[in-house]
């Protein structure tokens, strides 16, 4: 499974949402995720299981397959949320799924 | 004996090296599994070897550009890019460089550590491409390396904590919360833009908000930065072609090919050399960022993490765009006076524009509607133009290659502690950098003062020690900003 964190020129924010994701990944204790970033341009379909962009990129990834949507891409909290979401929704293993 | 010191002095004078003992310092401190340190290490040392790689590339492209520029114009033309720029420094100030990054980071912890200026620097590229200019800046002021490094790693500590602090008034403005700051080197023109927006701001009523229009979408293409590159050179060559002759390109030049297949085919290469810097830049930093990060968060209580300015666009959509616009607008205007001026002639960076022109937008917006997002980013048009037309002169033999640093810190920086060098030499630069330091424990140790008097009345907002922000997330934990 890999999440792919993108931006236009995929190094400051789009590298700041994949350390954060990798954070929140771990904070929940999901495991088997492989997660990046990259740049607007070379992205292509198929480049990763899930792409994360900020709602700012949401009109210019069609065609990159599973997109989730960031409304903001500094708010930890929408991101948790998201992520999680995200994984149960892969079939990846989430500790206490059911909680949610 | 000897033998051995001189290899050790031939490693150390890798770049390459330095900079990948910088991510195995970093890999090591994250505690990392010994088959991903050796990964990380491995990959920094191709990674930037990669970036000298594409440095080649955009050379080559823009050297045909500067002969055509010469013909056509019989001035020198400018393309401002940081990635060309720094491609081409950090051939020969790469070891400064990378040392003046790793240090300067140490030194920004250590301000935010002890001073109100909680702001973390965490856009590791810009920091990068600063540290490269500082380089440049104290080499040619004739330091010893490590003086270079020394002085160069405080400069670069100052910056990147002071740059934060000047855009923050108006970031809480934008995110209504103390969370999250700036760090981007359009921080001065930023600033700027958020001054102008509010000297210009009506007495009255004020200028509604750009996100109440509707905006026509379809600019989404702007947001790809290898192509924006290709076609926006494509047009500059093209016209700088038009101007210098067939006949001249076609002999001199392109060896016979079309002048206008030849051009085109050009500024597609120099985009593709800026792609291969950038995948260069993101290999470097990959292993680093996460160190700072973390050593920072561990450090430094109450961090407020300075972002890219991406951070900002998400707040006002139609004030990017706007931004974008009213900056390019700016650097056209700025271009015209050059070339009455009979100056060397910058040429509007497409990309600088688009990303401090949308932040300096959104800013502008926040502080004083319509007006103040067009008002203001047109200053940081004028701005991230004429500044360095002034930073040429102050770089040496970097200043007379077809590029140089895009964006305002950069002009304000390197103009500063360039003029200061030519006016004082090396022991006035010194005096400088230790002067900054004074003033900044000073102005902390007075907020602090007025923090404390004002503890008992409700804080006053402006002091980033204040009570309100005493439970300020950490680093990464920022809450909801809506």
């Amino acid at each position: 499974m890999k999440f792919l964190a993108v931006c236009s020129s995929g190094l400051g924010s789009s590298f700041m949402v994949h350390m954060n994701i990798e954070k929140v990944l771990k904070e929940q204790g999901i495991t088997g995720v492989d997660v990046d970033h990259a740049d607007l341009g070379s992205v292509g379909p198929g480049a990763a299981d899930v792409v994360f962009v900020g709602a700012d990129l949401a009109d210019s990834v069609g065609g990159l397959g599973d997109v989730v949507v960031l409304d903001s891409i500094i708010d930890l909290a929408e991101l948790r949320t998201k992520v999680r979401e995200t994984a149960i929704r892969k079939g990846v293993t989430v500790p206490d799924a059911g909680a949610n | 004996m000897e033998g051995v010191l001189s290899v050790l002095l031939d490693v150390f004078r890798q770049p390459a090296i330095i900079v990948a003992l910088i991510s195995l310092v970093g890999l090591l401190l994250q505690r990392k599994a010994f088959s991903d340190v050796l990964k990380g290490t491995v990959r920094t040392l191709v990674g930037f070897l990669v970036l000298a790689a594409g440095a080649g590339v955009v050379v080559a492209s823009l050297d045909p550009f500067g002969a055509m520029f010469q013909q056509a114009f019989d001035v020198q033309g400018v393309v401002p890019n940081n990635e060309a720029i720094v491609g081409q420094v950090l051939l020969d100030y790469g070891s400064a460089a990378a040392l003046i990054f790793f240090f300067g980071f140490i030194v920004n912890v250590l301000l935010a550590a002890t001073t109100h200026f909680k702001y973390i620097y965490l856009s590791g590229h810009v920091a990068f491409y600063m540290a490269a200019m500082i380089a440049v800046i104290l080499g040619v002021a004739g330091f010893p390396v490590w003086g270079v490094v020394l002085w160069g790693a405080l400069l670069q500590g100052l910056v990147t904590t002071l740059s934060p602090a000047i855009v923050q008034p108006f970031m809480r403005k934008v995110t209504g919360s103390n969370d999250v700051a700036l760090g981007h080197t359009g921080g001065a023109g930023v600033a700027l833009s958020g001054l102008v927006a509010t000297l210009t701001r009506g007495k009255g009523k004020p200028s509604r908000s750009t996100e109440d229009i509707t905006f026509p979408k379809g600019l989404g293409f702007l947001r790809d930065t290898t192509v924006i590159v290709a076609l926006s050179m494509a047009v500059i060559y093209v016209i700088v072609a038009l101007f210098a002759g067939a006949s001249f390109v076609e002999t001199e030049l392109s060896g016979g090919q079309n002048y206008i297949v030849y051009v085109v085919m050009q500024a597609a290469t120099f985009s593709a050399g800026v792609f291969v810097i950038l995948a260069g830049v993101r290999v470097v930093l990959a292993e680093i960022v996460p160190a700072f990060k973390g050593i920072s968060e561990r450090l430094v209580k109450n961090a407020i993490p300075a972002l890219d300015v991406p951070i900002t666009f998400t707040f006002a959509p139609n004030a990017v765009l706007i931004g974008f616009l009213a900056s390019f607008v700016g650097g056209i205007v700025g271009m015209s006076v050059m070339i009455f001026a009979g100056t060397a002639i910058i040429i509007p960076g497409v990309v600088a524009h688009f990303m401090t022109g949308a932040a300096s937008g959104v800013i502008g917006n926040a502080a004083g509607g319509r007006r103040g997002a067009v008002l203001g980013a047109f200053a940081n048009g004028l701005a991230i133009t004429f500044l360095p037309l002034f930073l040429l002169p102050v770089l040496g033999d970097i200043g007379l290659s077809n590029s140089t640093f895009s964006d305002s810190d950069y002009g304000v920086v390197g103009i500063l502690f360039g003029q200061i060098s030519l006016a004082g030499g090396q022991i006035a630069v010194i005096v400088a950098i230790l002067a900054s330091l004074v003033l900044v424990y000073a102005s902390s140790l007075f907020v602090r003062a007025r923090a404390r008097r004002n503890a008992g009345r409700d804080g006053d907002g402006s002091g980033t020690d204040s009570a309100a922000d005493a439970e300020a997330p950490r680093v990464g934990e920022t809450a909801s900003a809506r």
